[in-house]
């Protein structure tokens, strides 16, 4: 009894660990996009609040807090407020199979990746139900964009996975990243094309810029989210940051080497494993930003496009070619 | 009770309640929604059992893709209530009937309704010891019914051709994006510098 009481505090303090930093990484990620962005556009960015504005996001959030929240009247209740716990939750567990160091993860199952697909494939849910739900024609289109977008997008996803299963021979999140040990052949180098494509899909798969469609405030306000106000926009505000950190993860773990350092050799190997992880996420996060700042926004039938005719037969060539060549090679794993 | 026992009823016990509202709920919606919750449910009890990867593959599958698009034909019908609900009783002893059989199989595949029990789960899911359910399943579905594998393939690929020839319908001339061809347009294709005289205009 007591060992049972104890192991689940255990539990319940590893989910503590990984939570906590997190949701303090989503409220400074919102803070670097905007010091990055205004950096990219000649402007300061959040300054007054605190040094260097540093206290911005606090105080964004207590601004939220106190809002009143509006639950439009043709809404529908129970599903209104569902949404955004539904967002939120899942851009959360999904880090249960995240290694951070070798035997650092919350659960080491067998089929890691196969998780981290489902989770994200579920992400399209907390959307939909948010855009129905408010009973709003903006709402509603942003969602039906959303969900036809994330569709689209998972399964390039699932194929660049499938690609870097065959190289590692495993589903497991830490011996994908043991595959990629030594000397930098991590799987950016030999899958180069595959992770340009996941950057790309990965962008589209958190609705960021430049295939933010469903909340293209030019033409639909702000999209599914439209009719939510206070805590229930936060949570989708977090869900969604933590989604953008959750798939830079994803990228780090599968492309970058997890938390391998770049070399084994002294100077490299004095920083410890998580806090490789975590320059690689803040890596990729850039790159989500860098986009932001940059690229103009895709027209929506140019994304569908560029998801079905391109990504999706470009990749698939990929998996053919990967497992061609692992077999020829007599490469692949036992 | 165990815990592994206790937590089987909860799901099952959820997964029955969520298939008990999905046809008795009065919105459609909110019956998709039990759908995806008795998926979820479903899905838990194959990690139960052991069938990690089927269990994933479910919600992959059938959360992720089959019932998003569920969700979204049913948000996009504006379906009539009061329709559905006068065929309710037509369609009971057809449906009562199915079901029936459903039951009598699962009968005559278990033997008895022990399904809490470990042995029939075990004898549901032979895994060979040291390998995950993962390698097993491949091992299986590559080797000894790899012919039957390429067929399924083989007859989602007509499933596929069919859907897309009764959808596609010629709409006659329609103005088509070339994106090759607007990349390749070079500047003296589309810009020309003239010197237009005052109050003439380009002739």
């Amino acid at each position: 009894m007591i060992d049972g009481i104890l192991s689940v505090a255990w539990i319940v303090t590893q989910i503590m660990l990984v939570v906590g930093p997190l949701l303090l990484g989503v409220a400074y990620a919102t803070w670097a996009e905007r010091k990055i962005i205004g950096a990219m556009q000649l402007r300061q960015g959040p300054m007054t609040v605190g040094p260097y504005g540093l206290l911005q996001p606090i105080a964004d959030g207590a601004k939220l807090f106190l809002k009143e929240t509006v639950i439009p009247s043709g809404a529908n209740r129970g599903i209104f407020l569902l949404a955004p716990m539904i967002t939120f939750v899942l851009s959360l567990i999904a880090w249960a199979v995240i290694p951070f160091d070798y035997g650092m993860v919350i659960s080491d199952i067998n089929v890691g990746v196969l998780y981290l697909f489902a989770v994200s494939s579920l992400g399209v849910y907390g959307i939909v139900m948010a855009g129905w739900a408010s009973n709003s024609r903006y709402a509603f289109l942003g969602a039906l964009r959303s969900s036809a977008q994330m569709i689209s997008y998972e399964i390039a996803i699932g194929l660049i996975i499938i690609a870097v299963l065959i190289s590692a021979g495993s589903l497991n999140l830490t011996e994908i990243v043991l595959a990629q040990s030594g000397n930098g052949f991590w799987y950016v180098f030999p899958h180069l094309p595959m992770a340009v494509v996941f950057m790309a899909a990965i962008l589209a798969e958190t609705n960021r810029h430049p295939f933010d469609l469903p909340e293209d405030e030019a033409s639909l306000v702000t999209g599914y989210n439209v009719e939510y106000s206070s805590m229930a926009f936060a949570l989708f505000f977090l869900g969604e940051y933590a989604n953008m950190i959750l798939m830079s993860g994803i990228f780090a773990t599968l492309f970058l080497g997890g938390w391998l350092a770049p070399f084994e050799m002294a100077p490299f190997t004095w920083l410890p494993g998580p806090v490789w992880f975590i320059l690689k996420i803040c890596l990729v996060l850039f790159v989500f930003f860098w986009a932001r700042a940059t690229l103009p926004r895709y027209r929506y039938d140019q994304l569908m496009r560029l998801g079905w005719k391109v990504f999706l037969p470009f990749s698939l060539l990929w998996v053919v070619l990967t497992s061609g060549f692992m077999v020829a090679f007599d490469l692949l794993p036992a | 009770m165990t815990v592994a026992l206790f937590v089987f009823y909860l799901l099952a016990g959820v997964c029955i309640a969520a298939a008990v509202m999905v046809v008795s709920a009065r919105n459609p919606v909110h019956s998709v929604l039990f759908l995806i919750l008795a998926f979820f449910n479903a899905a838990g009890m194959f990690v139960l059992a052991g069938a990690e990867f089927l269990a994933m593959v479910l919600v992959v599958v059938y959360v992720g893709a089959v019932a998003v698009l569920f969700l979204f034909v049913v948000m996009m019908l504006d379906i009539d209530l009061t329709a559905m609900r006068e065929g309710f009783l037509k369609f009971l002893p057809v449906g009562a009937l199915i079901g029936l059989v459903l039951l009598v199989e699962l009968f005559l595949v278990f033997g008895t309704l022990s399904v809490g029990t470990a042995a029939p789960i075990a004898a549901a899911v032979p895994v060979p010891e040291g390998m995950s359910n993962t390698e097993a399943l491949g091992g299986v579905l590559y080797t000894e019914y790899f012919f039957a594998f390429q067929l399924a393939g083989i007859i989602l690929l007509v499933a596929i051709i069919g859907a897309i020839t009764l959808t596609l319908r010629d709409r006659g001339p329609v103005k088509r994006q070339d994106i090759g061809r607007q990349v390749h347009r070079e500047r003296p294709a589309a810009v020309q510098l003239r010197k237009v005289d005052s109050g003439k205009g380009i002739g």
